[in-house]
């Protein structure tokens, strides 16, 4: 479970001076479900999943993932969470394999167990062919998998996507949804950011929408849709975001 | 602390290191090949070029000397060098090396000498050209020849001894062993040495590890795992240190062997030469040892200082920029120690990498000022400390690893 507690950050701009780029932002995110963070670019998603994998600090608020705290206990929180995005590289000059082992190694899994694990994962996600292939020689759709492997091999009950299909082909956006539906399907947490409507209207069951740092509003799309008196999810967010992102582009 | 973590992380980017091709040629091609490229290579061409310049047989141009039949005669017979008569713009002739030197006899110069009468024979040659120069040393030592058997003929007609002009000898004595004379002469180069390869060796990880990561997006990736930054700072240190006297240690090895080629090639081809080139060669196994004990805590100091500068940068081309100047920084210093006269006191004992590189040209020396060893180990242990918490300290500032 992920319990977002007012969580705020603020950076300071040498040209803006001091930016909320994340304020006062709560919700929840329960084992088996999908909750989609949708907003625009610069709303504060990115920020706001880097708090929640402890990438970043909070600079007022908390938030506990899986139990844990993650101003005061950040490497337990790690310890649990899969952290995926596009801007997530992975090591050009190790091989699929070794890069998905050095993070099941630093994650703290024994070799018996760490062998065991890839194995399974590379079977199951038909990595075998370029297991011994190196990073910078993998096709994207290869680099793709091995993204996911390295976010698995853990087997964190926490998973967190930023934007994971972003500037990625139908394909292989495709099996990153997949991969998400599985993780729900398999009872874990589940929270992802996106700007892409149709992506969570197929994916998630609940969807906060957020704009300059903000958590607008939050429900399931059934409840949206009832709130706003609009069946288009996109007419919807604009209804949302409209006022806020007016004034920040004023500003 | 961790060690398995610092371990997991040092593995990994030793592996990465070893497949990088950059980093193989500057932490070991660099090192192995510039010795003997730049020492054997130049030095036997030099050595080359020399004993060839002392082969060819000189033109030297014959001005007067028509009433001093036996000086002319002298120097035609000297055979090597060969004389030629006196045409007009002998001066541009040297210039463009179309003769090396000219020799000017003044008139009267036999009938003076006979008379006891003092004169000048001018040599002219092309200061700074080297056959030139030995041209006018061929022709000035049968000169001198001439003139001390004239001296001889001089004072044997009126009966007195030679001691009468050299009524005592005046001779210099070294009495230092040969490793204390290679201290002085060369100790400066190895700690100089040393010190610049263990910022080369460093810089190039240290940018790699840290600007190179941010460029290539995988500092995301590794801060999302759940190894502290403490250790992964530490896995990454280690790593840029092993490359630091991994290149230092390739650069002194590569320096031994090739020193040891080039006394060896000038012992065969210019005699007496060798025994100074093998005066650099007397480094005992304790000099070595303690030398690199005085580069590790350095080692330390560059490792952590450009990882944290390079940290800065968003890419590689970036860090390289703020890097650059950094070379001008250790070099000054480094470089300080080479210069005639300076030699440690106890404040300059206080600061880096000069502290270091006056202590090098010491224990080269075989001389073990135990107290400045101390301060000097001491102090830049505290440097390096500092420079290493500095490193840690940074690696935990979002500012800096998420700087846009």
């Amino acid at each position: 479970m992920i319990e977002a507690r007012g969580l705020s950050k603020r950076f300071h701009d040498k040209k803006r001076g001091q930016i909320r780029a994340v304020d006062n932002v709560s919700f929840t995110c329960q084992p088996g479900k999908i909750y989609g963070l949708l907003g625009a670019n610069g709303a504060g998603k990115t920020t706001t999943l880097r708090m929640l994998a402890t990438i970043l600090e909070p600079t007022d608020g908390t938030a506990l993932v899986f139990g844990y705290d993650v101003v005061e206990q950040p490497e337990k929180v790690r310890a649990n969470v899969g952290f995926l995005s596009t801007a997530t590289a992975l090591y050009p000059r190790l091989t699929s394999q070794e890069m998905v082992e050095y993070f099941g190694r630093l994650n703290g899994l024994d070799e018996p167990t760490l062998k065991k694990r890839v194995d399974d994962i590379f079977n199951r996600l038909d990595m075998n062919e370029f297991r011994d292939r190196r990073c910078d020689k993998l096709s994207t759709g290869m680099k793709q998998k091995t993204s996911i492997a390295r976010t698995l091999v853990h087997d964190p009950p926490v998973m967190i996507f930023d934007e994971p299909t972003n500037g990625l082909d139908i394909m292989t956006a495709r099996t990153i949804t997949a991969f998400i539906r599985e993780c729900r399907d398999n009872g874990k947490t589940v929270i992802f950011s996106t700007h892409i409507m149709s992506e969570v209207e197929k994916l998630c069951d609940t969807i906060g929408i957020i704009q300059s740092g903000k958590l607008l509003t939050e429900g399931s799309l059934l409840q949206l849709r009832e709130k706003y008196a609009e069946r288009d999810l996109e007419e919807i967010f604009v209804k949302v975001v409209a006022p806020l992102y007016a004034a920040s582009e004023t500003h | 602390m961790s060690l398995r973590n610092i371990g997991i992380v040092y593995r990994k980017e030793l592996t990465e290191a070893l497949r990088d091709r950059r980093t193989l040629i500057s932490t070991i091609l660099v090192p192995l090949f510039l010795f003997p490229v730049l020492s054997v290579g130049f030095g036997a061409l030099a050595v080359s070029l020399v004993g060839k310049a002392k082969e060819e047989i000189p033109k030297v141009m014959l001005r007067g000397g028509e009433d001093s039949p036996a000086v002319v005669e002298g120097l035609k017979k000297l055979d090597k060098i060969e004389i030629v008569p006196a045409t007009p713009g002998w001066k541009d002739q040297i210039i463009n090396k179309e003769i090396r030197a000219a020799v000017e006899i003044p008139a009267g110069f036999q009938s003076d000498v006979a008379q006891e009468k003092s004169d000048t024979v001018k040599i002219y040659n092309y200061q700074g050209e080297l056959k030139s120069e030995f041209a006018s040393e061929k022709v000035e030592k049968y000169l001198k020849d001439y003139r001390d058997k004239v001296v001889k003929e001089r004072l044997a007609a009126k009966n007195l001894p030679e001691t009468v002009l050299k009524p005592f000898d005046v001779k210099q004595e070294n009495v230092a062993p040969p490793e204390k004379v290679s201290g002085a002469a060369f100790g400066g180069i190895i700690g100089y040495m040393v010190i610049l390869l263990c910022m080369s060796g460093a810089m190039y990880p240290a940018m790699d590890l840290t600007a190179g990561e941010k460029e290539r997006g995988t500092m995301e990736t590794i801060l999302s795992s759940p190894i502290s930054r403490m250790h992964l700072v530490l896995g990454k240190f280690f790593l840029v240190l092993t490359a630091a006297l991994g290149t230092a240690a390739l650069s002194v090895l590569s320096m031994g062997i090739s020193f040891s080629v080039l006394a060896h090639y000038t012992a065969q081809s210019a005699g007496g030469r060798a025994a100074a080139s093998g005066l650099l060669l007397k480094l005992g196994p304790k000099t070595v040892i303690s030398v690199f004990l005085m580069a590790l805590p350095v080692a330390v100091l560059f490792s952590a200082t450009l990882m944290t500068i390079a940290l800065f940068a968003k890419t590689y081309k970036e860090a390289q920029s703020y890097l650059t100047p950094m070379t001008f920084v250790v070099i000054i210093p480094a470089a300080a120690a080479m210069l005639p006269g300076v030699e440690l006191t106890p404040k300059l004992s206080l600061i880096p990498i000069l502290n270091v590189s006056l202590l090098c040209k010491e224990l080269v020396a075989g001389t073990y000022h135990w107290n400045f060893i101390t301060i000097i180990f001491l102090s830049t242990c505290v440097y390096a400390a500092a420079a290493l918490f500095l490193a840690i300290k940074m690696f935990q500032r979002e500012s800096v690893l998420f700087r846009s």
